[in-house]
């Protein structure tokens, strides 16, 4: 019981991460129906500079973690993918939006390369020690239960990212132009929304919260390299589709599923499974519910 | 009849001569590129006609690769031996058994198409395509954790078998079978399928038949090229992941979706193109990135599109065929 608890705790906290990269692939397939292969590295791209933002203002050196420190870590690696995301679109998706959706999916691929190359080139191939911006500390939980304050520090941010992500798109007019455009582009393009701007500012709020799921996993993880947003890339589209891919409560719900399975796949079968449960569960789900979990099915018209 | 058997008799010679010529007068390093050129044109060919030719969309190919390398170098290393002795170490004997083990590979990785093409019954596109990559990736954890072919340490000690001639024999066999493929009644219904899955199933092709079929089929010959490769290079399953996959999809549509001589045109470039740019050395795979995002800005339906390039275009003294009316 004890140890099913814990490897629930750590799947939640793994999960959480998930779940904050998946929503940038829902939200960006769901206004371009584009799968973007990039964010993966976007993830890599914010662990990266929140390394850089950290070590410039001399953490591990003189300066000791606090969470002040860890913010504005966290802020400016945001602010850095934000407008990588911007550029992204603005230079290779934009020139090929009206192409076919395979030709988008090789570009997608080609920038998703492009990131990681550079990643090598100039961050060098070998790990990076991400440093401790928080100083790490155990918590026991009621029934056994230990998890680190990195573990909550990962699930308290992606809580308020989400809370905030959903108030932003449920209540603000961006958001309702957000809703709109993923909903029909052409009809909310003729009701006047710039459907441009809205794209751009998809990217944006998609590519900041990969970069604080880069953060969060440095946090918690401390071995940053530049190959490191491949998996969790894959496995974050595979939990959005999950969830039932445009959704973003689907999102959520599909990435804590995928870190939980996975975890309990470790705690109970193997580690070497690890990679492969993501896969078995999506095609089970996908069997049974075509259209992801809380996918709307759409109705074939002849 | 008889010219068919000539048309063989001279691929064969030509095979075997480039073979000979190969090995003479290249060095190892451009025999080696050759090679692996000529196992991904059968990749990308195979590919084609599940993305190109039928229209669904698979992102699992290395999976079927994985499957086909696998059994095939399994053969070689369990049943060759009690069955042939000594014999099946060098000559004929040999070269017989390695073909059975090309036709087991490819037979193998049939059969995980035919598991992978069965969910294609109730899922379309993006959907379709994500559980192809999961059924290549879960295949390959799969490999990872039997441990009678190596698991995690790779599968050492399969005999070195394949060599430029048997590479081209049978990426000349795959384009052969997928020309005649799509030249005939069947190959109409995959073309019908991509065109329009609903007016297809109203004009009467068994829709699901078909993309089960070209599951099937492709997934044979990417077996094979698996198996070419099981027995050429050290094998370990991490060259099957699903960067492997999407290198043969960039190959298919660089070189135009449904285009099979584009195929081969997409893969030769592909595999050429990293060591091309070998001067570059730590630059080079940017350089392949930014090319590769050029080209689809700038010519979106790939190389050639869906034309092809054919030897009558090319020798126009030769008169025209005559079209088969339809």
């Amino acid at each position: 019981m004890q140890e099913l608890l814990q490897q629930l705790a750590n799947g939640v906290a793994w999960g959480s991460i998930y779940a904050l990269i998946a929503l940038g692939y829902t939200m960006v397939y769901g206004i371009l129906r584009l799968i973007n292969f990039a964010h993966g590295d976007i993830y890599m791209v914010g662990a990266f500079t929140a390394y850089f933002i950290a070590r410039a203002m001399g953490a591990g050196v003189g300066l000791q973690p606090s969470p002040l420190l860890a913010a504005i870590v966290l802020l400016g690696a945001m602010i850095v993918c934000a407008l990588l995301g911007m550029l992204i679109e603005l230079l290779a998706y934009r020139p090929i939006r009206r192409s076919s959706r395979l030709t988008a999916l090789i570009t997608a691929i080609g920038v998703s390369l492009f990131l990681e190359n550079a990643g090598i080139r100039f961050f060098g191939a070998d790990p990076k020690f991400f440093p401790q911006v928080i100083a790490p500390k155990t918590v026991m939980l009621g029934g056994g239960v230990i998890v680190t304050n990195h573990q909550i520090t990962v699930v308290v941010v992606s809580v308020l990212l989400m809370i905030g992500l959903t108030l932003f798109v449920q209540r603000t007019r961006t958001g309702k132009a957000m809703r709109a455009v993923s909903f029909n582009r052409d009809a909310a393009s003729l009701m006047g929304i710039p459907v441009d701007r809205i794209i751009t500012i998809t990217f944006a709020i998609g590519s900041a919260l990969a970069a604080a799921a880069g953060v969060l996993v440095g946090l918690t993880n401390p071995k940053i390299e530049p190959l490191m947003g491949i998996m969790p890339g894959v496995k974050a589209f595979v939990a959005a589709v999950l969830g039932g891919i445009g959704s973003i409560p689907g999102a959520m719900i599909g990435g804590l599923l995928m870190g939980i399975s996975e975890y309990l796949v470790v705690g109970y079968i193997s580690s070497t499974y690890r990679d492969a449960i993501a896969f078995v569960i999506l095609i089970i789900v996908l069997l049974v519910k075509p259209a992801g979990l809380l996918g709307r099915n759409v109705a074939e018209k002849v | 009849m008889a010219r068919r058997a000539l048309l063989v008799a001279v691929v064969l010679a030509a095979v075997v001569g480039a073979d000979w010529a190969g090995i003479r007068f290249l060095n190892p390093y451009v025999y080696r590129v050759l090679v692996l050129c000529g196992m991904n044109v059968i990749l990308a060919l195979s590919l084609n006609l599940v993305n190109g030719i039928t229209g669904q969309f698979s992102i699992g190919h290395a999976g079927f690769m994985a499957v086909g390398a696998y059994t095939s170098a399994a053969f070689t290393v369990y049943a060759v031996p009690p069955l042939l002795g000594a014999w099946g170490s060098g000559g004929w004997p040999a070269g017989l058994a390695f073909v059975v083990a090309i036709l087991v590979g490819g037979a193998a990785s049939a059969a995980a198409g035919f598991l992978v093409g069965l969910p294609s019954m109730r899922l379309r596109g993006d959907y379709l395509a994500i559980v192809t990559l999961g059924f290549g990736e879960i295949i390959r954890v799969a490999i990872l954790n039997i441990d009678a072919v190596g698991g995690a340490r790779g599968f050492a000690g399969v005999p070195q078998r394949t060599n430029l001639a048997w590479v081209l024999a049978v990426a000349v066999f795959t384009f052969f079978v997928i020309r005649n493929l799509m030249r005939s009644f069947h190959g109409r219904a995959f073309l019908a399928i991509r065109e329009d899955e609903i007016a297809a199933e109203a004009l009467g092709v068994p829709t699901t038949r078909y993309k089960v079929t070209a599951f099937v089929i492709g997934a044979f010959f990417a077996g094979m090229s698996g198996a070419l490769f099981s027995h050429y290079t050290y094998l370990h399953t991490n060259s099957f992941t699903f960067m492997k996959s999407i290198e043969v999809i960039i190959m298919v549509v660089l070189g135009g979706m449904g285009s099979l001589t584009g195929s081969i045109l997409g893969a030769i470039l592909l595999t050429a193109m990293p060591e091309l740019l070998r001067f570059a050395s730590a630059e080079r795979l940017i350089i392949y990135s930014l090319l590769l995002i050029v080209l689809m800005i700038a010519r979106p339906q790939g190389i050639l599109g869906r034309r092809e390039i054919s030897l009558r275009a090319l020798t126009p003294w030769r008169r025209a065929r005559p079209t088969p009316v339809a």
